[in-house]
């Protein structure tokens, strides 16, 4: 009876096999299935392709016509009330500004300054993020006692703390840099945190049965494990920087003042022109920062990891 | 009904469980009262309803868990353990994941190599050592963490439902692999599953559990001889076998 049940169940795979009796068909039959399969399981699947990287017009096209549609808006804006022009300069002007000789070598001075600040803050804060991470990654009472301090980082009045910073550290370089170091750190902290902790229960497992030590734990699994989740910290760690360098920029004007010093000049004088083409300066200088951190983090992990 | 496996413990014996029982800290009571015995040249086979406590068993013979009470032995200090999900390390390729457990023990670049590279070639990956588990499916997954266990040169390998998430086909042969490594390398085998024709195919001796609290209802002996010829599955002797053990089966979990 269970014979039949089991002869059934190849039936449609069987059919050009009729004249053999059932348990002559069944083995010839299994037979056959095992070879099939094999080569197909050994051969296996191709190495797949990774979807085509950037270039293209698919990828520059959009973001490109989005920036022509602003264009076109700002110049409508300024159509509006043409007196308010010292408000709202046309893009033309503005953009004439990076290639004027008297004041072009100024922003770009400014805007280098700025960077160096940022790039150092973005520094520390990734040390500083990870080996506080790894800390609370250690042992749960670490966790308990370090995590709300990382959360207040992140919802502090930073404004209203900056000016105390000058009077601690002084009202140029090291007071910049730990303004952008205090604005950029959170992400990296709750970022490596959040990735450390990704690894499979059954993967901790694995290493445990090795009575591997929490150190080898951390290099060969937990780390490389959290390589993603940090490198999109650090893209959202470089971005808060440059803020952080630029707020400081406003705050502490000794030393040599960045791109931040420079618009609050532009600013309180009303020149519009220098002042539009230094913000959006900075601005893009945080794309490129943004962009290079995407990058970094492809090549790094892009083999295992589809990083966005 | 517990049958009990009396027979003393002698050096051929690996794996012994007596009366252990396991109750975690949230106060289940995962296991109770299970005997179990796993001898050199034996395959054991464990079937049961889904949380009756199988992989918990498997925990506590790797040592992942300590039983609450009875004594549980493990007379060697080579033993494998296969997860159900083959647990790879995504950003090693099938080389680095198989050379990981002999990186733990710190052997030399040189031993990790040769090491891995047996054991590749036993689970039948040889070509396949650059590839990462991404570009791998999931049968070849389950056969590199197949291999890295294998680096072990394991006496005892556990088995938790390693081929429980692939299809039919793969997976029967896949068995036959398995047994094919079962002959030829020795080791005494704990394996867990759901399916019973798996069980049976695979095992000396199939014993079936029921839940909550987990413990040992029925034990079979598999006549059928090893090495095992594929077609057995298609007898009446092996499909006799499958009905009288999935019947213990149900009754244990209508109990
Ligand atoms: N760490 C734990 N703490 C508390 N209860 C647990 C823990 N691990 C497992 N259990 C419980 O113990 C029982 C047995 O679990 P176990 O994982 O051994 O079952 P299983 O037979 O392997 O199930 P499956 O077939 O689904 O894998 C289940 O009821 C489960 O919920
Ligand atoms: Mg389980």
């Amino acid at each position: 009876m269970s014979i039949e049940r089991v002869t059934d169940e190849g039936m449609d795979t069987a059919e050009a096999i009729d004249d053999l009796t059932g348990d002559e068909r069944q083995a010839l039959e299994h037979r056959e299935t095992v070879q099939e399969i094999a080569p197909a399981t050994a051969a296996a699947v191709p190495l797949k392709r990774r979807r085509s990287r950037g270039g293209g017009i698919a990828n520059w096209g959009p973001p490109i016509a989005v920036a022509i549609l602003i264009v076109g808006l700002w110049y409508l804006v300024g159509l509006i009330d043409p007196s308010k022009s010292f408000l709202l300069p046309p893009p033309h002007e503005v953009f004439a500004v990076y290639l004027d000789p008297k004041i072009a070598p100024d922003i770009y001075e400014a805007l280098w300054n700025t960077a160096v600040v940022a790039l150092t803050g973005l520094a520390i804060a990734i040390v500083v993020g990870i080996v506080w991470a790894v800390a609370m990654n250690q042992a749960k009472w670490v966790e308990r006692s370090l995590y709300p301090y990382a959360v207040i980082l992140q919802t502090i009045p930073i404004l209203a703390l900056v000016p105390l910073i000058g009077f601690w550290f002084g009202f140029d370089f090291t007071a910049r840099v730990i303004v952008a170091v205090l604005i950029g750190l959170f992400p990296m902290v709750s970022n490596t945190l959040f990735g450390l902790q990704s690894v499979d229960a059954s993967q901790r497992e694995l290493f445990k049965l090795q009575q591997a030590s929490p150190w080898i734990m951390l290099k060969k699994l937990q780390f490389p494990a959290a390589l993603p989740a940090i490198f999109a910290g650090m893209r959202i760690s470089a971005g808060l920087a440059l803020v952080g360098a630029i707020v400081g920029d406003f705050f502490f004007q000794r030393g040599t003042p960045g791109i931040g010093a420079l618009i609050s000049k532009y600013q309180s004088r009303l020149n519009a022109e220098p002042l539009f083409a230094s913000i959006i300066l900075a601005s893009l200088f945080g794309v490129v920062v943004f962009w290079f951190f995407g990058w970094l983090g492809k090549r790094v992990v892009g083999k295992w990891y589809d990083f966005a | 009904m517990a049958m009990t496996d009396s027979a003393p413990a002698t050096t051929s014996t690996l794996l012994d469980f007596q009366n252990v029982q396991l109750t975690y800290p949230n106060g289940t009571i995962a296991l109770s009262g299970v005997d179990l015995t796993v001898r050199r040249g034996e395959f054991v086979t464990v079937v049961g309803p889904s949380g009756c406590g199988k992989s918990t068993l498997l925990r506590i013979a790797s040592g992942l868990e300590v039983s609450s009470e009875g004594i549980s032995t493990v007379n060697t200090k080579r033993v494998g353990y296969v997860f159900q999900d083959a647990t790879l390390l995504p950003w090693r390729n099938v080389r680095a994941n198989v050379e990981l457990l002999a990186e733990l023990q710190w052997d030399t670049q040189a031993v990790r190599r040769e090491k891995a590279q047996k054991a590749i070639d036993l689970v039948g990956l040889t070509g396949f050592e650059k590839h990462l588990p991404r570009q791998l499916s999931g049968g070849m997954r389950m056969r590199t963490s197949l291999a890295r266990s294998l680096t072990l040169d394991p006496e005892l390998f556990l088995f938790d439902e390693p081929f429980g998430a692939l299809d039919e086909i793969t997976r029967e042969y896949l068995n036959d692999e398995l047994l094919k490594l079962f002959v030829e390398q020795q080791f005494a085998g704990l394996f867990i599953t759901h399916s019973v024709s798996e069980a049976v195919y695979l095992s000396t001796k199939v014993m079936v559990m029921s839940g909550r609290p987990g413990r040992i209802v029925d034990t079979f002996d598999v006549p059928f001889p090893m090495p095992r010829d594929p077609d057995i599955r298609y007898t009446g002797e092996f499909a006799a076998l499958v009905g009288e053990v999935s019947h213990a089966l149900r009754e244990g979990h209508g109990a």
